[in-house]
């Protein structure tokens, strides 16, 4: 899950690390209101869960009061990567002497948690990697004993000569690793930590995303969740707890299990044609589950034709029939069906289905041809 | 042969009164798997189907029956935990079915696990099955049948769709193992790899990847520079938009690493043959051993 900048802060404040004041205003007035208290140039932030909001023109410097209010309207206008902008943090601007990075993410390769630190910050860190690297330091830290005091030190004298800004990193480095752990992150970000001219330590961005995992053991950071910042379609499917990502074809796919899931998009795709979406109806599916998974395709109007694609295994395709069946009756479909069921119980699948004039395929291939076929009124390959 | 676990193998299921673990005792022991006894705390000294020892804890289990293998069925906050006690007790070789295991908790589990020298499969997989023999997981017994063909993939239901293309067309397999599809697992392609090179019943290797991370170039290096078998692979995820997670919190396609068109690229450079579609592995597979 990913969270606002302003709540990662939140967040990163809770845990002792020097982050300057800011608010978030939802209107131009409320902005401008903001500005007013804090008095003089600040920075006015679009809250997306899109990276590049600064090349995007999310991102600005105001004078005024008067011109943090035209500069929120424009940035409330904007979309950064399709994402409307529904939010601004008002924060005051900040004099820079010198801009760091520093992050932790979850390694799949050392299978631990991971910081990066380098003294090129403010900019892309991905790439940084790719230009300098020597310019990033990477240091593993072992789960049982924390980061330990010299180990920050280490991390923070390759960002700063100076032993009172290092000692200041450091401090940092151990409060970020605290907040990362406490939250269940998969990625905690400040970028750019900077100096101030007075030679303070400070991070002026923050950025965390949650481990969906973590969730259900973590309320006050499932409670973050902004569901404006979403597609409506996703969101509705995370409710019924399927996992449903949007693409721009219009063949609609229902799969149980990702891989498959994946693997039947690349084959809509071999064949010709245009996957509408990924949708993975998960592991024990019960009828309740298909008929969510319907509704939420078919209210795509891209979608024009469905392909539902199961392996049973866990799953129990005569479950799968009885939703689809169940949804139908329901709402019947305005696009063509094609069904395609093997494994667990597909005998009395295909029953269920026959007695409701619906035929099911075996064959894995067979079907997404078919299915792309209706889709592009015959013309593909 | 196979690989991991065979007729011998002496199998404890944690969490078997749960609902998926009851389940899929059944058809673990219908399938001919040498169930020696199941975990639930507070339900010790009662049997499960009537003949199937239940103990409180794992420890007690392995003393009282010998087993030298585990199946974790227990809900995701205490999957780690699970996983631990079962290390602790001995048990060398673990597989966690469990969806949805927090990947800090992964963090603790893995350096622990390693120390106390057990493999851990999973989690987040199916398990595996050597046909025949033993099936220790959730893949059905139906579509799979003995032969000389390992397999080894980090999906669940596009191994099965595999599986069941290669024994439609006759080729049975030693052992199918899903290693799944997390970002931080026990097993991972190289350990299967290694062990199917070492089988000697094993002709040939399927391995079956998915977008995200960079285990399948590993492995393609590896099947190049340490592999005297032929291996030939598919990889899922080859229309995934970059970015977005496609289920699998491991199959996230960061910057240039981990997209499909790579790992298709380190299959090919390392001698590898690459199918398009599922359904070109069963080809793919006849053309590698005739060649």
């Amino acid at each position: 899950m990913n969270i606002h900048e302003y709540q990662a802060k939140d967040i990163f404040r809770k845990f002792g690390i020097p982050i300057p004041p800011g608010e978030v205003a939802r209107t131009p007035e409320e902005a401008e209101a903001i500005a007013r208290k804090f008095g003089g140039t600040v920075v006015v932030k679009a809250q997306v869960h899109a990276g590049g909001r600064g090349k995007a023109g999310g991102v600005k410097l105001a004078k005024t009061p008067e011109e943090v209010k035209s500069t929120a309207a424009q940035i409330l206008k904007l979309r950064i990567k399709d994402i409307p902008v529904e939010k601004v943090l008002v924060t005051p601007a900040a004099d820079i002497a010198s801009e760091a990075y520093v992050g932790i993410i979850v390694d799949r390769v050392s299978k631990k948690a991971v910081f990066m630190v380098s003294p090129a910050g403010g900019i892309d860190i991905e790439e940084v990697a790719e230009k300098t690297p020597e310019k990033i330091v990477r240091h593993p830290v072992d789960p049982r004993y924390g980061l330990q005091s010299y180990e920050a030190m280490n991390l923070a004298f390759f960002l700063y000569k100076d032993v009172k800004q290092a000692r200041a990193a450091a401090k940092i480095l151990q409060q970020l690793y605290a907040a990362f752990m406490a939250s269940g992150a998969s990625l905690a970000e400040i970028n750019p930590l900077v100096t101030t001219p007075e030679g303070e330590v400070v991070a002026l961005d923050a950025k965390m995303v949650i481990d969906d995992n973590e969730l259900d053991r973590l309320p006050d950071i499932e409670a973050l969740r902004d569901e404006s910042a979403e597609a409506p379609s996703e969101v509705l499917a995370r409710k019924a707890n399927l996992t449903f990502i949007k693409l721009d074809g219009n063949v609609g796919c229902v799969v149980n299990g990702a891989g498959l899931a994946m693997a039947t998009m690349d084959l809509v795709k071999y064949y010709g044609g245009d996957p509408a979406n990924f949708l993975d109806i998960g592991g024990s599916s019960n009828p309740e589950k298909v008929v969510n998974a319907l509704r939420i395709i078919t209210s795509d109007p891209n979608v024009k034709a469905i392909l539902f694609n199961i392996f049973g295994g866990i799953t129990r395709t005569d479950d799968v029939a009885n939703g689809i069946v169940t949804a139908i009756n329901e709402n019947p479909l305005k696009v063509p069906l094609v069904i395609r069921l093997t494994g667990t119980n597909d005998e009395i699948a295909v029953k269920i289905l026959k007695e409701n004039g619906l035929a099911a395929m075996t064959d894995m291939d067979e079907a997404v041809q078919k299915a792309v076929s209706l889709a592009t009124g015959g013309k593909a390959t | 042969m196979s690989i991991f676990i065979d007729k011998e193998t002496r199998l404890l299921i944690q969490g078997i009164t749960g609902r998926d673990g009851s389940f899929h005792a059944k058809q673990m022991m219908e399938y001919g798997t040498k169930v020696v006894g199941g975990v639930t705390p507070g339900k010790g000294g009662l049997k499960f189907e009537t003949t199937v020892p239940i103990f409180n804890t794992v420890a007690q289990a392995v003393k009282e029956t010998g087993a030298n293998a585990t199946v974790i069925y227990v809900p995701p906050p205490f999957a780690a935990d699970a996983m631990m006690e079962a290390a602790d007790a001995g048990i060398p070789f673990i597989v966690c079915i469990t969806e949805g295991v927090p990947v800090l908790d992964m963090t603790r589990v893995y350096p622990f696990v390693k120390e106390k020298g057990a493999r851990l499969l999973g989690p987040n997989c199916p398990g595996l099955i050597s046909p025949g023999q033993s099936k220790v997981g959730i893949i059905p017994g139906s579509i799979c049948a003995s032969g000389p063909y390992g397999l080894v993939s980090r999906s669940g239901t596009l191994t099965y769709e595999v599986v069941y293309q290669m024994t439609r067309a006759g080729m049975g397999q030693t052992t199918c193992v899903g290693i799944g599809g997390d970002p931080i697992n026990g097993t991972n392609f190289i350990d299967c790899l290694a062990a199917f090179e070492a089988d000697n019943e094993t002709k040939a290797v399927v391995m079956i990847g998915e977008i995200g991370g960079t285990d399948e170039q590993e492995a393609a290096k590896f099947v190049k520079e340490k592999m005297s078998k032929p291996v030939v692979g598919f990889i899922a995820g080859q229309t995934a938009p970059p970015g977005r997670r496609m289920g699998h919190a491991g199959a996230i396609i960061s910057g240039s690493a981990g997209t499909a068109a790579e790992k298709m690229q380190a299959f090919e450079e390392n001698g590898i043959g690459v199918a398009k579609r599922p359904i070109d592995v069963v080809s793919l597979l006849k053309k590698s051993i005739k060649s």
